[in-house]
């Protein structure tokens, strides 16, 4: 555990100086602040902005971050270097997860706080439903970062990837097509579930696509690891 | 003399591509082993196997238990952003060292005062010593140098030879590559000359050069800059005794070729070579 500790603080020093990673822990929680300050409809479906942009940010935030962090250490070679300091890559993986885990945490503080969740005592149930989220942008991005060699291709890979979770459950509310698209993400689950709390209808449906896309993203996270493990002794 | 490591039989493939052919060798305690060889012969594909960053398509390395490893590759494979102690800090941590052995090190190195600097700021040759200093943060039996001193300026690549060395009197086992054959001869008790992934030549460096030293002459500089060459004979001894008695010499040199120049005629390839 010590090793995973010490690679959490590695990464919360780095990310730190790391401007471009800073930004996605920050912009959609100061998004949901200004938006739920600034824009109060009557007819405004109850947390409008806050599941919008939570969503976006579980969708956004630690799929790019985790994917960009490992593709950046596998192209500068410092992976490979850790590893060869007996570094386990379970506990690479785990010490780098648990960093961007904790990182999304304030943002996801931020968002519990502006909800109404906050006001009907279902903080827990606001924050397990981001949390599980979290978890599997995590997957994906881990599973990006794992199989691409650079940053470059891990952009080109985690961008449309980013998007469509991200950015669906905004279209999803403009555009009954991509709503059916989106029924089927974690990310437009989890507005919807978000935006169930406060009248206390969650659909079990919901709940059942959130768990489904874990374990697809689970899949497809031990899929690749396992691949590139077979080419180096890392991956 | 005790065997830290032995390479039997190491081949590789990246793809279709063989990149290592049947390398055997062994690296003895206390010595200091070359790999030398052009750019793309092998060279950081055998570190990596000996290091145990790549599983070798066939053969075995075999390591000695207890032996302890210390590793600078070619990259560097440093924290651009973090400072140098930071970079230095996260290694001292993973190898339970206390902080006290990166001050140590950095005073060795003359990277003192560069500490608070962020890598990315740094010359390649002070990285070439943050990454020296790295290596050598937990007590090392064997220190793997993958072209410790490539694209240097004289000075800073002399800075990195002098820390082999003073590893070297301390009895820490190093194994280095290298294209550059004056490192190889200034620092290395044995050498290993590869080439498109297999070993040409293997010895000691003024071995290999006296095994090619074919043309067995000596080169007379005469006062006013006329060189001669004279077989190593007793007609050569007579004309050398008769120039002495002249007080014609400038200088007498042997003829024996350098690792360069070796590997040119096993190879027909020369080290610069991309």
């Amino acid at each position: 555990m010590k090793n995973v500790r010490i690679i959490m603080r590695k990464q919360w020093k780095d990310t730190w100086k790391n401007p471009t990673i800073l930004i996605h822990f920050i912009l959609f929680p100061v998004l949901g602040i200004i938006m739920t300050g600034m824009v109060k409809e009557k007819d405004m479906p109850q947390d409008f902005f806050v599941s919008l942009f939570a969503a976006m940010y579980v969708g956004m935030a630690p799929l790019i971050s985790m994917a960009s962090i490992l593709s950046e250490e596998k192209e500068k070679n410092t992976l490979r270097v850790l590893l060869t300091a007996h570094v386990a890559p379970w506990q690479y993986l785990s010490g780098i997860g648990s960093f961007v885990f904790l990182a999304c945490m304030p943002g996801v503080l931020v968002f519990c706080h502006l909800s109404d969740a906050a006001v009907s005592g279902q903080k827990t149930a606001f924050l397990l439903i981001l949390s599980v989220g979290i978890i599997e942008s995590l997957l994906l991005g881990a599973a990006i970062g794992v199989g691409c060699r650079n940053q470059m291709t891990a952009a080109s890979a985690g961008v449309p990837v980013m998007l469509l979770f991200s950015f669906l459950p905004m279209l999803s509310m403009f555009n009954e097509k991509a709503a059916k698209v989106a029924e089927y993400t974690y990310s437009e689950q989890v507005r919807i579930l978000i935006g169930a709390l406060g009248n206390g209808k969650i659909a079990a449906k919901s709940v059942a696509v959130l768990f489904l896309n874990l374990i697809i993203s689970g899949v497809l996270f031990g899929v690749l690891y396992q691949k590139q493990r077979g080419r180096n002794n890392f991956f | 003399m005790k065997t830290w490591i032995e390479a039997r039989d190491v081949t590789h493939f990246f793809g279709q591509k063989k990149v290592l052919n049947q390398i055997s060798f062994q690296i003895e305690k206390g010595s200091v082993t070359g790999l030398l060889g052009p750019s793309g012969a092998g060279k950081t594909t055998l570190i990596s196997i000996l290091t145990g960053q790549i599983v070798p398509s066939a053969g075995t390395v075999k390591t000695q238990e207890r032996c302890a490893v210390g590793i600078m590759m070619d990259s560097f494979g440093l924290y651009e952003r973090l400072s140098v102690w930071d970079n230095l800090k996260i290694y001292a941590d993973l190898y339970r060292v206390p902080s006290g052995k990166i001050r140590e090190l950095l005073v060795k190195t003359g990277m003192e005062t560069e500490k608070k600097t962020p890598v990315g700021k740094l010359s390649k040759g002070m990285r070439n010593r943050v990454s020296f200093c790295r290596a050598l943060l937990k007590d090392v039996d064997i220190l793997f140098l993958d072209e410790p001193a490539s694209g240097l300026d004289p000075a800073s690549a002399g800075k990195i030879h002098e820390l082999i060395l003073q590893e070297k009197q301390a009895g820490t086992t190093v194994f280095l590559t290298t294209h550059n054959m004056h490192e190889a001869e200034t620092l290395c008790d044995e050498v290993m000359l590869l080439n498109a992934g297999k070993i040409v030549e293997h010895g000691e460096p003024g071995e290999i050069c006296m095994k090619y030293n074919t043309e067995n002459k000596i080169e007379v500089v005469l006062k006013g800059g006329e060189a001669r060459m004279l077989p190593n004979s007793s007609r050569g001894a007579w004309q050398l005794s008769e120039w002495m008695r002249e007080e014609r010499i400038l200088s007498i040199h042997s003829t024996e070729p350098d690792l360069e120049e070796v590997f040119l005629t096993v190879t027909g390839r020369r080290l610069t070579e991309e």
